[in-house]
């Protein structure tokens, strides 16, 4: 069987004036179809490089990356992503700004009673109908968040690229959203990459952790399975042996053998 | 001195007015909460505080109003004796109020009569003047808009026509009257070509500026949806760079009412510009003053207009 998506040796190196730096080296990963995977590192390892080379926002120096046996040369909504920052057009309402998305990618494919309906599913499986008519300015950034989430479910992106998507959110906030993406996940069963610099949420979400050693010529460390059953409910793990052990050895790799430069020079 | 006092005149009922309505009001604040006290759900007094405040709120607004009008026309009234005094003496070269009133009551008081065709109200002038405006300044806000954009956007069309539109912009606009006129042979489009090349290197640099600081984000948000170009122009661009593009079109509006005067002046017609020309050459001194305050205020009101469309369209575009 071939693989859903082949990260096949990728390096990337950005060039400034005569001075090139490489971030990423030699990246090799496969990932299957329906698979959570986390990506975890100090800041500056380019994990966000990473993603954005997934995404087709940045183009790959050597290596290839394809899905579904296609190759990667742009961004398009099969690779649908969940920015940081939300990046919702603060100009649109809730609901416009998922129905862009729905018009572009199901334009040709769907009336337009199908693309509202379409609309309001995927804003209903994030649980904003209501503030469908409220600006973006106008909600909390837990719930930019879940839009900016269902604009990109909306996409029915064949991988969902979710860039440190709770990283500005409150830890109650994250919880919760946490526990949202593990529903959505379990009911659609999409492939997601996300990326992470929260070791808890990095094993209580993914099904496998890749561990990235520090910048620059960044590359894969160590790829930890979490052989932890679904549903996973984030109460009972907390004392769960395989989920302390899985916690222990992220932590391990991030702290004892490839700790953020600054630290070591410390 | 009469003009001030039809001023005070005018804006003291208004306050009257609304003073009244707060003691009309504030009466029957009290009715629901006495029926409300009186029936069983006494709780309903959650009725009762939206009203009362409301009484207070137009007070403030009235007070807010008052501090509004009333220095300026105090300060007006100042001037204006002043000026009576200082132009009063039988030496002095230019008119004083009590003068112009006399001699310009018809065009102060009615500004749309006819008497001939070159006998109009300076209303009607405006009319003609606003116009060519109106053309001028529409032509370079779509041109000023679109080549802001092809600007923004693309690096090598800023490198190729940057410095070209920097030499360019710092050409007074009278300078173009002759050229234009040698090209369109005709006052009126020589006339709104000047508004045109006045007023659209403003719009062409501030929308420039808006599209060169959309957010990484919205780009990135386009890339993955796949807007094509005229998408990516309506959807984000121009939202994104409204508050930028406004700026640049209220600048292009001032510098049009600037330009439209001093080009009208040398090509004739019937706007106000030529007006004040025409004027001087019969030595009409108060009407160009007339004139003058006619121009400031057209100016102001076309200002406004532009900054509150702007305020209008521009809701919701700041980012969070």
């Amino acid at each position: 069987m071939t693989p859903f998506l082949k990260v096949d040796h990728v390096s990337k190196s950005f060039a400034r004036g005569n001075a090139t730096t490489e971030v990423l080296r030699d990246i090799d990963l496969t990932i299957a179809r329906g698979e959570y995977v986390s990506i975890i590192g100090h800041s500056g390892c380019g994990k966000s490089t990473l993603l954005n080379l997934v995404a087709g926002l940045t183009p790959i120096t050597t290596g290839a990356i394809l899905l579904e046996n296609q190759e990667v040369r742009e961004p398009g909504p099969d690779r649908a992503v969940v920015f940081q920052n939300h990046s919702l057009l603060p100009w649109l309402s809730v609901y416009a700004n998922v129905k862009l998305a729905v018009d572009k990618v199901f334009g040709n494919s769907k009336s337009r009673a199908e693309r509202h309906d379409w609309t309001m599913h995927n804003l209903d499986l994030v649980q904003m109908t209501h503030a469908k008519d409220k600006l973006p300015a106008e909600i909390s950034g837990g719930m930019k968040q879940r839009v900016g989430i269902a604009r990109a479910l909306a996409m029915e992106p064949k991988v969902l690229l979710l860039d440190e998507p709770f990283g500005a959110l409150d830890a109650l906030t994250r919880a919760h959203l946490q526990d949202s993406v593990m529903q959505i996940h379990a009911r659609l069963g999409n492939t997601v990459i996300m990326i992470t610099h929260d070791v808890d949420e990095a094993v209580l979400l993914s099904d496998r952790i890749v561990m990235m050693t520090n910048g620059p010529s960044a590359t894969i460390g160590e790829i930890l399975d979490v052989a932890l059953p679904r549903p996973r409910k984030r109460l009972e793990l907390s004392s769960d042996p395989t989920y302390l052990r899985a916690r222990e050895s992220v932590l391990k790799f991030l702290y004892e053998r490839h700790r953020a430069p600054s630290l070591q020079a410390a | 001195m009469k003009s001030p006092d039809i001023l005070i005149k005018e804006s003291e009922p208004m306050t009257a007015q609304s003073a009244h309505n707060i003691i009309l009001d504030s009466p029957g604040a009290s009715v629901p909460l006495a029926a409300a006290a009186r029936s069983n759900e006494a709780q309903v007094i959650a009725f009762a505080p939206p009203r009362a405040p409301f009484a207070e709120r137009m007070w403030a607004v009235a007070q807010s109003w008052f501090a509004v009008i009333v220095p300026p026309i105090i300060v007006l009234c100042a001037l204006l004796l002043v000026w009576e005094l200082a132009s009063g003496g039988p030496k002095a070269s230019l008119p004083p109020p009590s003068k112009i009133w006399a001699d310009a009551k018809d065009l102060i008081v009615d500004p749309f009569f006819v008497n001939g065709p070159q006998d109009i109200g300076l209303g009607l002038r405006v009319m003609t003047s606003l116009e060519r405006v109106i053309m001028g300044f529409g032509l370079a806000a779509i041109a000023g808009i679109l080549l802001g954009a092809l600007v923004g956007q693309s690096v090598w069309a800023m490198r190729g026509l940057d410095p070209i539109f920097q030499v360019l912009r710092t050409v007074p606009p009278l300078a173009w009257l002759p050229i234009s006129l040698a090209a369109f042979r005709d006052a009126n489009p020589s006339a709104i070509f000047v508004i045109f090349i006045t007023a659209i290197w403003p719009i062409i640099i501030n929308t420039a500026v808006g599209i060169r600081n959309i957010p990484q984000d919205y780009r990135n948000v386009a890339a993955v949806l796949r807007l094509n170009h005229l998408e990516f122009f309506w959807r984000i661009m121009i939202p994104s760079a409204a508050p930028y593009i406004f700026t640049g079109l209220r600048i292009g509006i001032g510098l049009s009412w600037l330009a439209i005067v001093a080009a009208e002046m040398l090509t004739g017609g019937v706007g106000i510009g030529f007006f004040i020309w025409d004027a001087w050459n019969s030595s009409r001194l108060s009407d160009i003053v007339v004139a003058l305050v006619y121009i400031g205020i057209v100016g102001f009101v076309l200002d406004r207009m532009v900054a509150g469309i702007g305020h209008l369209a521009t809701r919701g575009t700041q980012a969070t």
